[in-house]
């Protein structure tokens, strides 16, 4: 097939909708990862105040138990804050990456796509860093309902991040050996879109669990 | 449907420029939101900080739903892309926000009923 020919079929694909099987795939697992997400977020707001063995710790303020112990605000908000600003950047960055795939310009489709994965590795070690700092600080996923909910709904946001740089990796290798030319753009563009949803995923969660008290 | 009236086209896809802008957009109300924080809770929070506390969830939502919105809309494609993609998308969503206001109503009102019986 020329690459006219494939640009034309990748333009106007022969389905019953006129849009490529793919995309439309795509988008209907990200209308089932909204619900998935809803009941994750739904949980935390539900349980983050509800205690099986007793307050604390809590993640915005200093408290002191009972029995004399003091537990420390454990939420880091600089941190989160650069780990969300580079999650934001890296939606530009894989933006740009596609641009310049369905340009044909390889250069900046490796060095674009390259952007987005040093941000996304950055946030994945950002939430490796906060988990472990809250395991020493002494709330873990048993500890009470605040941090079952709370690292079950990171946990697996971070989990859709480090697959998300997983799949964009393997576009990065495909790129750099050539074989995501211009008109296989289609390929960038679906994996864009399910890094575009992590993002606005967090986009919810950063307001909802580390500035709402 | 005409295969040729609503192609899957990059060609109608923002021009880089505009990516570029919606990314400084979405930087400047990251910001916001954090100095809405640390306007209210934060080290430096005086009594102003505290007369706008009772908005500070609101206001919060609202940039969040803004980011969320340039977000799917302009890097997501769908306000160029087949009306078909953004019904996929948005009608989970509605479904998605009506469970979380839900579950918060009921437990609300759970939390009243226990208090009060």
């Amino acid at each position: 097939m020329s690459d006219h020919a494939a640009h034309a079929a990748a333009a106007h694909p022969d389905t019953a909708t006129g849009i490529d099987s793919r995309k439309l795939a795509i988008w209907t697992f990200i209308g089932s990862e909204c619900l998935f997400f809803a009941t994750l977020i739904s949980n935390y707001l539900v349980h983050k105040e509800t205690w099986l063995t007793g307050p604390g710790p809590f993640p915005h303020e200093a408290w002191t138990s009972p029995a004399g112990k003091v537990f420390e605000p454990i939420i880091e908000i600089p941190l989160v804050t650069l780990g969300t600003a580079l999650l934001l950047f890296s939606s530009l960055f894989v933006v740009l990456a596609l641009a310049n795939a369905q340009r044909g310009n390889r250069r900046g489709l490796l060095l674009w796509l390259g952007c987005t994965l040093l941000c996304g590795l950055f946030f994945v070690g950002m939430q490796v860093y906060e988990f472990t700092h809250f395991v020493h600080k002494g709330l873990t996923l048993k500890t009470n309902l605040f941090g079952g909910s709370f690292f079950v709904l990171t946990g697996f946001h971070g989990t859709h991040v480090s697959i998300g740089v997983l799949w964009l990796f393997t576009l990065w290798i495909l790129a750099w050996r050539g074989k995501l030319t211009a008109d296989k753009s289609l390929n960038l563009e679906i994996a864009a879109l399910y890094w575009h949803f992590v993002d606005v995923v967090w986009v919810v969660i950063f307001p909802v669990v580390y500035l709402i008290k | 449907m005409d295969a040729h009236a609503s192609p899957a086209s990059e060609h109608s896809h923002p021009s880089v420029g505009v990516y570029i802008r919606i990314g400084l957009v979405l930087f400047v109300l990251t910001a916001l939101e954090v100095g809405l924080y640390e306007f209210t809770y934060g080290h430096h929070a005086g009594p102003a900080g505290h007369a706008i506390e009772p908005f500070f969830v609101p206001l919060l939502l609202l940039l969040s739903a803004a980011k969320f919105a340039l977000v799917a809309m302009f890097y997501m494609h769908l306000k160029q892309d087949e009306r078909v993609l953004s019904g996929v998308f948005i009608f989970p969503l509605i479904i998605a926000t009506v469970l979380i206001f839900g579950l918060i109503a009921l437990e609300a009102y759970h939390f009243a009923f226990a208090r009060s019986g």
